[in-house]
């Protein structure tokens, strides 16, 4: 019965992180539908980036405020976690605080968890307030009525109740230690420079209550970080793994530069050979080429992890010049229909035993409307603010292009613009023999 | 004054066996837009002025596929590229320099990976390095002392990352150079981009060009300067809208050197 607490942890430790690698394919496999794009070259420039947008977070703080808060939360998140190794190995191995052997080493590290945790706390209520009470203009935006709003939340929550789990587990552990005459295998270990003021609750407390109350606290705390971390595959919150390999597989190029389609240029090359015949049978195993993207399918899959690493943040629709003067495009809203289309697809086919079965719906109409697409002024706004450089303009033309060059569906002046490009070389009706004419105009 | 422009063709060139240090690139705006050929004009003067040894393509020019690209019709953006390409590389043209930043982007980026590889360069940069080499200079002139606001073209700015040269230029006349409160990366689009120029907005609440005229309005410039055609003809919309077009001019920095001039 010795053994029973230990080998109750391994199967929650075994469980959690089962049942997250089982979602972590899920998500693996839905990225892969996309379509194949090299993002393997310019490794040097690619970690760099990763370096320096994701684990630097450059980008956050262009919004101070928002930015700095974050920071708070991200370091406390990612140096907090070395609690988590300790908390692991003595629920494995029924040890008591494994690492107090490090000495001042040990009193550093728990000292700076404590102020680390006590600061996340405070960051997360100020973005509880900004989200809730402010109502800054992104967080209160028609994209994010219902589950997305209530997911932001869920996220903060979570945040208070581990970080006072963390807190609350220090505070009763300090009291134990300094019982006169010990109690149980409670040893001075650690420095406890935010719990310590918390631990003042505990005078006059039976020492057993205190220690069922850490005991508690300890089993909440593992058993909490254990649902977030499941909690983050149905969540906008998988920003937290994915910013890093979604910066480093992010475009390189100057974001004038708009990818050309190599199916046209076969096509537009062959257009343009003299000695190629018109006539010739395609081979029979030609597939037809789809032009642009209707679907989910047919974008890539960087377009498709970008989606998923979208944590909704809204910058991106904050700086958009249509969104900012009252046209319906959104391009957080681009971000979150791929994904949810992209999740209905995978949940299609996990029902279909592994293949997608029709269901009459596109991205494109159902989630995704023309007159968004339309609204776009390709001023990159969106990609320069994403603080994890997220494309939501990739996305937008290629649907344009699937609207144009699959279904001939642009706006009737588009088209009169197109006509005369391709009659007279200008987008308005002027011939181009009389491109000269402004020499001798006065 | 139009007798006094010089602007030789890339034929003519050819034809007396001479290669130009550069081919300028027009554009359609600047061909044909009333508005934009005087900032055509304008550059021409300079390059005039200045001896460059510059040569248009004329009549062998065609739209360089930018809008249509934008629009989603890339088989025309590709038939556009490919006999631009054609003609370009007839000709050998090494470097190329153009007033519209729709032009430079497409020409510089989406030109080489179909056989069109060129050292493309903006107007502004290419007036900043005829400046650096003592080819041309400046003086203030009527500029001195003017409250100018330069509004970044997001094919020039965002696309390109090219914010130095434009405000280079406008330091050079003297004058006071006022930053708007959303500029460089975070300025905000005219609203011409993305094909825009040649279609209506989608129901909205407001016009994206009047968003930005007030962005600009808001640091009580005399003169707005632009660096693109398009954005041109939107902020000066913009300041028509606002009744401002007595009190500020928009121009783009070609017009203020080759004015600062007397050119």
């Amino acid at each position: 019965m010795h053994y029973l607490d230990n080998i109750l942890f391994a199967i929650l430790l075994l469980l959690g992180v089962g049942y997250f690698t089982l979602n972590c394919k899920k998500i693996l496999r839905n990225i892969r539908l996309g379509k194949e794009v090299n993002r393997s070259d310019r490794k040097g420039d690619r970690w760099k980036n990763m370096a320096m947008i994701a684990l630097g977070q450059s980008k956050m703080v262009k919004r101070p405020v928002a930015g700095i808060l974050h920071i708070i939360v991200y370091v406390g998140f990612v140096v907090i976690n070395i609690e988590v190794l300790e908390i692991i190995i003595d629920g494995l191995f029924g040890t008591h605080r494994v690492f107090s052997f490090l000495g001042p080493v040990y009193n550093v590290l728990i000292g700076s968890f404590e102020i680390l945790a006590f600061l996340v706390l405070v960051a997360v209520i100020i973005f509880y307030i900004r989200r809730n009470i402010i109502n800054l203009k992104r967080f209160v935006h028609s994209d994010l009525k219902g589950w997305p709003k209530s997911d932001g939340n869920i996220i903060l929550y979570f945040e208070v109740v581990l970080m006072t789990l963390f807190l609350t587990m220090n505070a009763a552990d300090f009291h134990l230690q300094n019982v006169s005459g010990g109690f149980m295998h409670f040893h001075t270990a650690g420095s406890f420079p935010i719990s310590q003021y918390i631990a003042v609750l505990f005078e006059g407390v039976p020492n057993a209550t205190v220690y069922v109350i850490e005991r508690a606290a300890w089993w909440l705390h593992i058993a909490g970080i254990l649902v977030f971390l499941n909690y983050l595959y149905f969540s906008k919150h998988l920003h937290i793994l994915l910013a890093f390999p979604n910066t480093y597989f992010a475009d390189l190029n100057p974001k004038g530069q708009f990818e050309n389609l190599e199916a046209v240029t076969n096509e537009v090359k062959l257009m343009m050979d003299p000695n190629a015949d018109p006539y010739a049978a395609a081979p029979a195993d030609a597939v037809p080429t789809k032009f642009g993207a209707s679907d989910v399918q047919d974008l890539n899959w960087v377009q498709l992890l970008n989606a998923y690493t979208c944590t909704e943040c809204g910058r991106c629709t904050s700086a958009c010049p249509a969104n900012q003067t009252g046209k319906k495009l959104s391009p957080r809203k681009i971000m979150m229909d791929t994904r949810d289309r992209m999740e209905e697809v995978g949940k299609n086919i996990d029902a279909n035993k592994g293949v997608f079965i029709p269901d009459n719906k596109t991205l494109l109409n159902d989630y995704i409307t023309a007159e968004e697409l339309w609204a776009c002024t390709t001023c990159n706004a969106c990609v320069e603010e994403c603080p994890v450089n997220i494309s939501p303009l990739s996305i937008i033309m290629e649907m344009r292009q699937y609207l144009v060059m699959e279904q001939s569906a642009a706006p009737m002046p588009l088209n009169a613009m197109m006509t005369n490009i391709e009659n007279n070389g200008a987008p308005w009706q002027y011939s181009q023999q009389d491109r000269l004419n402004w020499k001798d105009e006065n | 004054m139009s007798e006094n422009l010089v602007v030789p063709t890339m034929a003519e060139m050819l034809a007396q066996g001479k290669q130009p240090e550069v081919l300028f690139w027009v554009g359609c705006a600047g061909s044909f837009d009333d508005r934009a050929k005087k900032i055509t004009k304008a550059f021409v003067k300079i390059l005039n002025r200045a001896n460059v040894s510059f040569a248009v393509l004329g009549a062998e020019e065609s739209c360089t596929g930018d809008p249509a690209k934008r629009a989603g019709n890339e088989f025309l953006f590709q038939m556009q590229a490919m006999m631009n390409i054609e003609v370009l590389n007839a000709y050998e043209a090494k470097k190329i320099v153009t007033a519209c930043p729709h032009c430079f982007n497409t020409l510089k980026n989406e030109y080489p990976e179909l056989g069109g590889q060129y050292e493309v360069v903006h107007h502004t940069q290419f007036l900043k390095s005829l400046l650096d080499d003592d080819r041309l200079t400046i003086e203030g002139g009527q500029f001195k002392g003017k409250r100018i606001t330069f509004h970044d073209p997001c094919y020039l700015g965002r696309a390109n990352n090219i914010y130095e040269a434009p405000r280079d230029l406008i330091m050079k006349l003297d004058a006071e150079l006022l930053e708007m409160k959303r500029s460089k990366a975070n300025g905000l689009c005219c609203g011409a981009g993305g094909a825009q120029m040649f279609k209506d907005a989608e129901p909205g609440n407001k016009e994206i060009n009047i968003e930005r005229t007030e962005d600009a309005l808001e640091v009580k410039p005399d003169i707005i300067a632009a660096g693109c055609p398009f954005c041109n003809t939107m902020m000066t919309d913009g300041v028509k809208n606002k009744e401002k077009e007595s009190e500020v001019k928009v121009m783009d920095i070609a017009e203020l050197i080759a004015n600062a001039q007397d050119l």
